[in-house]
């Protein structure tokens, strides 16, 4: 298993998803001799799990069920441990969309964050791409590197721990697309362009406040930024009730 | 959430060539076209030739001179109303039609004497006499709004998934079933496309939706394409100038032959496209003069890429260019024919071998995933094509309406050996941002399209009786149930 290569069978060390029912499922690392408890009731890795097929439906010890999933980066949206506030999978979406994302991109990120978006973009530029992404806060910085060795990615991201607003992104002229979450980006649009290739690319910024958003904008005039456009996104998701 | 592109290039980039397939931009309306020498272009009520454009970076600005040749556009310096006056409302402001000094036929004079767009702008400022009263905000809308109509500059930028879908979206909606480029970007996502999959797409979207798939899939992995009827339609997948190594690991299979190839009757004996191969043949030949002098991938849907690529071309316009080469033409037609036979047969027994070996690919029921988005009910597809799926893979189905996905989703519930079902539907605003004069500009709903998509597990067959009510009601645990109803979340 790894978030850029599909499995057929859960392995040792490998992270799947636990699926308990609507809405309702859990990450966990998979390891001789561990077990995981569920409502259900508990499952033993060597026994319940290992050598499964990803997909199959596991029998917990009170007699309930689960499934076992294989991870993508939108199940992992959905289960992460919360380190900062996250981007969801519809916002990622016309992300990954607008700023042109393919295998083979190189993109720029900051800030890390919980590491949500950046395992769409690595996803998304794997084989040959790369995700350079930025987070100031050290504790965080380490905690998306565990993460992206645990899911077989690391040759894909290199994580940098500094001010991307004082320090940049540790790259220049490499980048096809840049991607900003962070509360002051006007302060990092000169950056982004010094990070971005010599001919051009994209640059994304993902604010709250309508206030952020101008300053972006007046910063991204100023550096000679040009097609600057703005928009929100929003998921409707319809619930089918029925009954038997 | 912003998404500029930069236009500065500094260092060569990618660069305009012969045979590329390019879009032209103006403002917000996107035009694709074939990249090729002496071939009249019209575009937004104008006409040029791409013939100097060649050879200059992806994402130059050009104006349209005299004799309809592309000049890149100088950046020029803001032409600054000399005397910054502007009002402070609009309450002695009157309505009476004598603001412009300029008559109709002054400007359309004006326009004949080949006078640059900036100027004629400038004297319509110079004769408007309400100009000054206006407010600096007015005085701004008023220069953009006259800028868009007189200084007409064309950006040349590269086909992506992005430029194709709006366009789509914008100048043929109905081609593409209505699907807005936001919801397809939530189908690329949900759908977990990426380099090294094996995909199932079922569409009928022109191929923008199977253009949109080989993007993210980068030429790594394999797709196979079901078509309805005599062969798949790849109008849109053709503006996209993909290499040709993207081609070697596309594959298509009829959707009429699923049912035989599920219970394993399967043959190709009756190739269900044999019927049309006439038709296709005739078709080569009458796109022959242009292919030939594109690089484009050779397949039998090549000869709707023009068609494709410039939507709004008029007949005219084709039998011009075929005049053009005429004597090329007659050559190639006459040696065609001699072939023709030949041909054919070659390329029957063509298809038949790679027909057999996609049927292979699809046995082994192990693809990584299914996107569907098509006229069709949707139903009968998902029940069908989810066989060759492999289980804990997702899969997303597009319909332009709601109600089809209803039905699809409590029959999927029924067959089982699927979760997490979410019927869902995305709404986009565009906001105006300049300084004191934020808001949003339109809301679009309702008229981009409805998702299906779930995760598909391993099928119990005991469980999938549709009869053993307590076995659906199991599929997923915690489950509300209720009347058979929609309710929005």
């Amino acid at each position: 298993m790894s978030f850029v290569e599909y499995g057929d069978t859960i392995k040792d060390g490998d992270t799947a998803i636990v699926f308990l029912g609507h809405e309702s499922m859990f990450p966990v690392k998979v390891q001789h001799g561990t077990v995981t408890q569920t409502k259900y009731g508990v499952i033993r890795h060597s026994t319940d799990l290992i050598g499964k097929k990803y997909g199959s439906k596991v029998t917990c010890s009170k007699g309930g069920w689960v499934f076992i999933l294989h991870p993508t980066p939108e199940l992992w949206t959905m289960n992460l441990p919360h380190r900062t506030q996250i981007l969801y999978s519809t916002d990622i979406s016309i992300i990954t969309m607008m700023l042109e994302l393919k295998p083979g991109s190189i993109v720029c990120e900051s800030g890390t964050g919980s590491g949500s978006l950046s395992h769409a973009l690595i996803r998304t530029v794997a084989p040959t791409g790369h995700l350079y992404t930025v987070e100031f806060h050290q504790q965080r910085a380490e905690k998306a590197r565990e993460e992206f060795r645990e899911h077989g990615v690391e040759h894909l991201v290199t994580v940098t721990n500094q001010d991307v607003c004082k320090n940049g992104f540790g790259v220049s002229d490499i980048a096809d697309a840049v991607f900003l979450d962070i509360p002051s980006p006007w302060e990092a649009i000169g950056h982004a362009k010094s990070a971005l290739k010599a001919e051009g690319g994209r640059v994304c910024s993902f604010s709250p406040c309508i206030e952020q958003v101008q300053r972006t904008c007046l910063a991204m005039e100023e550096y000679g930024f040009t097609e600057i456009n703005t928009l929100e996104i929003l998921l409707r998701v319809y619930n089918v009730l029925w009954d038997t | 959430l912003e998404q500029p592109g930069m236009g500065d290039g500094l260092r060569p980039g990618p660069r305009i060539c012969e045979g590329d397939c390019a879009v032209l931009k103006r403002d917000d309306v996107f035009k694709a076209v074939p990249v090729l020498r002496r071939r009249k272009i019209i575009f937004e009520k104008q006409w040029f030739y791409l013939d100097n454009a060649i050879g200059h970076i992806y994402g130059t600005t050009f104006e349209v001179t005299s004799g309809g040749n592309l000049q890149p556009k100088q950046e020029v310096e803001e032409t600054t109303t000399e005397t910054k006056e502007a009002g402070t409302d609009n309450r002695n402001i009157v309505d009476d039609g004598k603001s412009q000094k300029l008559t109709h036929d002054d400007i359309k004079a004006l326009k004949d004497k080949g006078i640059k767009g900036q100027e004629i702008v400038q004297q319509l400022i110079e004769n408007s006499t309400t100009f000054r009263d206006k407010t600096e905000f007015a005085q701004d809308k008023y220069i953009k709004k006259k800028k868009k109509k007189y200084e007409a500059v064309i950006t040349i930028v590269k086909p992506s998934t992005r430029i194709l879908s709006t366009m789509y979206y914008a100048r043929e909606p109905g081609k593409i079933n209505h699907l807005r480029y936001d919801t397809l970007a939530q189908m690329l996502t949900l759908g977990n496309i990426r380099a090294g999959s094996k995909m199932i797409v079922m569409e009928t979207c022109a191929g923008l939706v199977l253009g949109a798939v080989m993007e993210r899939m980068g030429g790594y992995g394999s797709i196979i394409q079901m078509y309805p009827g005599g062969g798949p339609v790849r109008a849109a997948t053709s503006c996209f100038g993909f290499p040709k190594s993207f081609f070697d690991n596309l594959h298509e299979f009829p959707l009429s032959k699923v049912d035989s190839l599920l219970s394993g009757t399967f043959s190709t004996e009756t190739l269900p496209s044999e019927p049309e191969d006439d038709v296709l043949v005739e078709e080569e030949i009458n796109g022959l003069t242009e292919e030939k002098q594109t690089s484009l991938h050779e397949t039998e849907e090549e000869s709707t890429t023009e068609a494709a690529m410039e939507i709004n071309q008029t007949e005219e316009q084709e039998t011009m260019d075929i005049n053009a080469d005429d004597a090329e033409f007659k050559e190639n037609k006459e040696k065609e024919n001699k072939e023709n036979v030949r041909e054919k047969q070659r390329k029957q027994w063509e298809r038949r071998k790679k027909l057999i070996e996609t049927a292979a690919l699809l046995r082994e029921k192990n693809a990584d995933g299914l996107i569907v988005a098509s006229k069709f009910h949707p139903t009968p597809l998902l029940l069908s094509l989810l066989e060759f799926v492999a289980p804990s893979r997702p899969f997303v189905v597009y319909c332009q309406y709601k109600e089809p996905l209803l039905e699809c989703y409590t029959k999927l519930r029924e067959r089982g050996g699927v979760i997490n079902l979410k019927l869902s539907e995305t709404w986009l605003r565009n906001y105006q941002v300049l300084p004191d004069r934020s808001h949003p500009k339109l809301t679009m709903s309702g008229g981009g399209g409805y998702l299906l998509s779930g995760i598909t597990v391993v099928l119990d067959k005991g469980k999938a009786d549709p009869t053993n009510l307590e076995a659906l009601k199991m599929e997923e645990p915690s489950c509300k149930r209720c009347k058979y109803c929609l309710s929005s979340s």
